[in-house]
């Protein structure tokens, strides 16, 4: 049986799929952050196997750009969640209700 | 145009020189006086021409400012210049010393050129444009002395209710605009001389629409109510309007467009015989009772057009409305007599109205007496005297006339003329004979030249105007056939050969008038009729309560509207469009807000939810 690019678009929608499901319904900031990460991951997998099975270099090269991006946000998100520590909050999604109306 | 560029003239300069602008309006109505004089001599008899100017040509409609000289217009032109100019002449001696001077000639000579505009229009909207300006101009004057509240709450209700009337003549006119595509008076004839079916059923529409504006400016029941209280103004304007102009203007429009109203299968001529005969009677009526000198006249003049609508009423195409137009002119001159001869005495006594406080003035105003006995023995119809031929022709014609009723048409002008006589009398023998009943009464004098030549000169066409042959010029017009007669005699006779039974009808109903009025007011000291009357008597001390009924009718209207304007405004406007809109947005706003907890993975669900919808749509198609 060879890999086809059927079989990379199943992996990919699977972790989308995990990830949207663990950011949707996990408490835990930092969980809910790495299923971001995953969902991150599963969209630039499909790009690298689009750019694979298409033959030109366009989707990995975008790819490697989601990768940076993610990269960079990840910091960010890190450094808020550390923040929310500071002021004495539990790292959850229960906590930070404040754009109730 | 004289009289144009005198109000102009006086407006711009003459305010506050009232000698100037007292010359400017009597030379300007002197001038007219004598040009129509020239005019109509001038022209052919029996023939007319017309002189027009391009003025507003909008699509098909092409509206020139036409004059039209025909012996209709020109008769009448006639009669209006010359009773304008004696008036004229009076207010320089009545209005002198009052402080409005200038005003009032300004508005007496707009006045003027308003009336000549409608006599003379050649064409139906000229002729409209006549016809506001006179009510214009007749608010001006009757509100002269508008520090007066009464005054001006006149003049307001004169004008109030002339536009009610101007706005049916408006329709009236588009009506047949619409329908003939012409409103050239001579065009207009032709066209429908052609073709009498032009305006279908409407015919009988278009003629009462125009009645309407006859009905305010003619001041006919109901719209009569205006008339009584114009006697605010001052008393030469009383004569102006009650004798030769404005209220002349409504009968002389009926005959201008009697073609209009004639047409086969139109009901508007019997309708308006009973509206003129119900106004005649009701305002004589009226007048029994009434002891304002100025309101009595006014009611007789009320009584009088009534007569001449009338007699238009009765008239039909083979009978053409020449008794109208006759008892018009006969009416404009001892009308203008009466009023100029009431001022004459108010003047006299101190600018007291109430003819119960007056008395025995025969003897010390000679000449107003005189005057004024002329003048009212002509509107009793008393022979030989104008006001008996005008009349005895109206009564026959309205005995010959096709209307269905004619019979009791003619029983209640026969009543008219007995009433008629009646309050005459009244006038008369309790303002000029009997006891002095006060002390004003004692003192009066007579008054000087300026107020007693025009008195004289109009007492002439009082008197005589019977002989003239007015009623010939004016058939002319209408291709009837004028009875011709040579001779003052000839023309007594004339009166009874030509319809006996009328004629002896109506002097019989006027001797009984007059009689009955001598018998109950002569040395009368307070008047007696109340008491043998009661009811009827006191009602018409009220005038029937017409003021009172419409004020009421007015109040309830009123009450209505501004119940149904609150309404609209409390429940549909602000009810439902300001409320609604505001509510249903807040309710909207308050569902939405429980949709925002504030729970990050409720909002990321919705945002999941709202993309996974959005790439549905998007790739189904």
């Amino acid at each position: 049986m060879t890999v086809g690019l059927n079989h990379y678009l199943a992996v990919s929608g699977l972790l989308f799929c995990i990830g949207l499901a663990g950011v949707f319904f996990r408490r835990n900031l930092l969980v809910v952050y790495m299923c971001i990460e995953m969902m991150l991951a599963a969209a630039s997998l499909a790009l690298v196997a689009f750019s694979r099975f298409r033959g030109d270099l366009d989707g990995q090269v975008l790819a490697l750009l989601v990768i940076s991006v993610a990269a960079a946000e990840v910091a960010v998100g890190l450094a808020l969640i550390v923040a929310v520590c500071r002021r004495g909050l539990k790292p959850t999604v229960d906590e930070l209700a404040g754009m109730k109306l | 145009m004289l009289p144009l560029i005198s109000a102009a003239g006086i407006t711009l300069f003459g305010l506050r020189r009232p000698r100037l602008a007292g010359v400017l309006s009597v030379g300007a109505a002197a001038g007219v006086a004598v040009l129509s004089l020239l005019v109509f001599t001038g022209t052919p008899f029996g023939e007319w021409w017309e002189c027009s100017a391009e003025w507003l040509s909008v699509g098909e409609l092409n509206v020139p400012v036409a004059l039209r000289f025909d012996p209709l217009s020109l008769t009448m032109g006639l009669i209006v210049a010359w009773v304008s100019f004696v008036i004229h002449v009076y207010s320089l001696g009545y209005m002198r010393g009052d402080r409005g001077f200038g005003r009032y000639f300004a508005g007496l000579s707009l006045f003027l050129f308003s009336m000549l505009l409608i006599v003379l229009a050649g064409n139906l909207l000229v002729l409209f444009i006549g016809w506001e300006l006179v009510g214009v101009s007749s608010y001006l004057l009757i509100g002269f002395w508008y520090q007066r509240p009464a005054a001006a709450d006149a003049s307001k209700k004169a004008f109030l209710l002339n536009r009610l009337g101007d706005f049916g003549f408006l329709v009236g006119l588009l009506l047949v605009w619409s329908k003939t595509g012409t409103v050239d008076i001579s065009e207009l004839e032709c066209k429908l001389a052609l073709d009498p079916g032009l305006l279908g059923s409407l015919a009988t529409a278009a003629g009462l629409l125009i009645f309407c504006g006859v009905l305010g400016k003619s001041a006919q029941f109901p719209l009569h109510v205006w008339l009584p209280d114009a006697m605010e103004g001052p008393t030469p304007v009383s004569a102006l309007i009650h004798a030769a102009t404005m209220v002349a203007a409504g009968v002389y429009l009926l005959c201008r467009v009697f073609f209009l109203l004639a047409l086969p299968g139109s009901a508007a001529l019997e309708l308006i015989a009973w509206v003129g005969a119900f106004t005649a009677l009701l305002a004589a009526v009226i007048a029994t009772q009434q002891d304002d000198i100025k309101r009595i006249l006014a009611y007789s003049t009320l009584s009088q057009l009534g007569y001449m609508v009338m007699a238009v009423g009765a008239s039909s195409v083979s009978r053409p409305p020449v008794a109208a137009m006759y008892h018009l002119s006969t009416h404009a001159c001892f009308k203008a007599l009466l009023f100029l001869g009431a001022g004459s005495v108010i003047c006299a006594v101190h600018h007291e109205q109430n003819i119960w406080r007056m008395g025995a003035l025969g003897k010390k105003m000679p000449v107003t007496f005189v005057t004024f006995l002329i003048a009212a023995l002509a509107l009793a119809g008393v022979p030989p005297l104008s006001g008996f031929f005008s009349k005895e022709s109206i009564l026959a014609s309205v005995l010959e006339s096709n209307v269905a009723a004619r019979h009791a048409l003619f029983a209640v002008a026969v009543a008219v003329a007995a009433l008629t006589g009646f309050y005459m009398t009244r006038l008369v023998a309790v303002t000029f004979f009997g006891p002095e009943r006060t002390q004003i009464a004692g003192q009066a004098r007579e008054s000087g030249m300026i107020l007693t030549i025009p008195l004289l000169i109009l007492a002439v066409p009082s008197a005589f105007a019977g002989f003239w042959g007015i009623d010939s010029a004016y058939a002319s017009q209408f291709k009837g056939a004028a009875v011709e007669h040579a001779g003052v005699f000839g023309r007594i006779a004339a009166a009874f050969t030509h319809s006996p039974v009328a004629t002896l009808w109506g002097l019989g109903a006027a001797i009984v008038g007059i009689v009955t009025g001598l018998a109950v007011y002569w040395n009368a000291a307070t008047d007696r009729l109340p008491e043998k009357l009661g009811l009827v008597a006191g009602w018409a001390r009220n005038r029937f309560y017409f003021d009172e009924l419409y004020a009421a009718l007015n109040e309830a209207t009123h009450e209505f509207l501004s119940r149904l304007a609150d309404g609209v405004d409390r429940w549909v406007i602000s009810g439902i469009m300001v409320r609604g809109v505001h509510g249903s947005i807040e309710l909207a706003g308050r569902l939405l807000r429980l949709t925002q907890t504030g729970n990050i993975q409720i909002h990321a669900v919705l945002l999941g939810a709202g993309i996974a919808i959005l790439l549905l749509i998007v790739l189904q198609h």
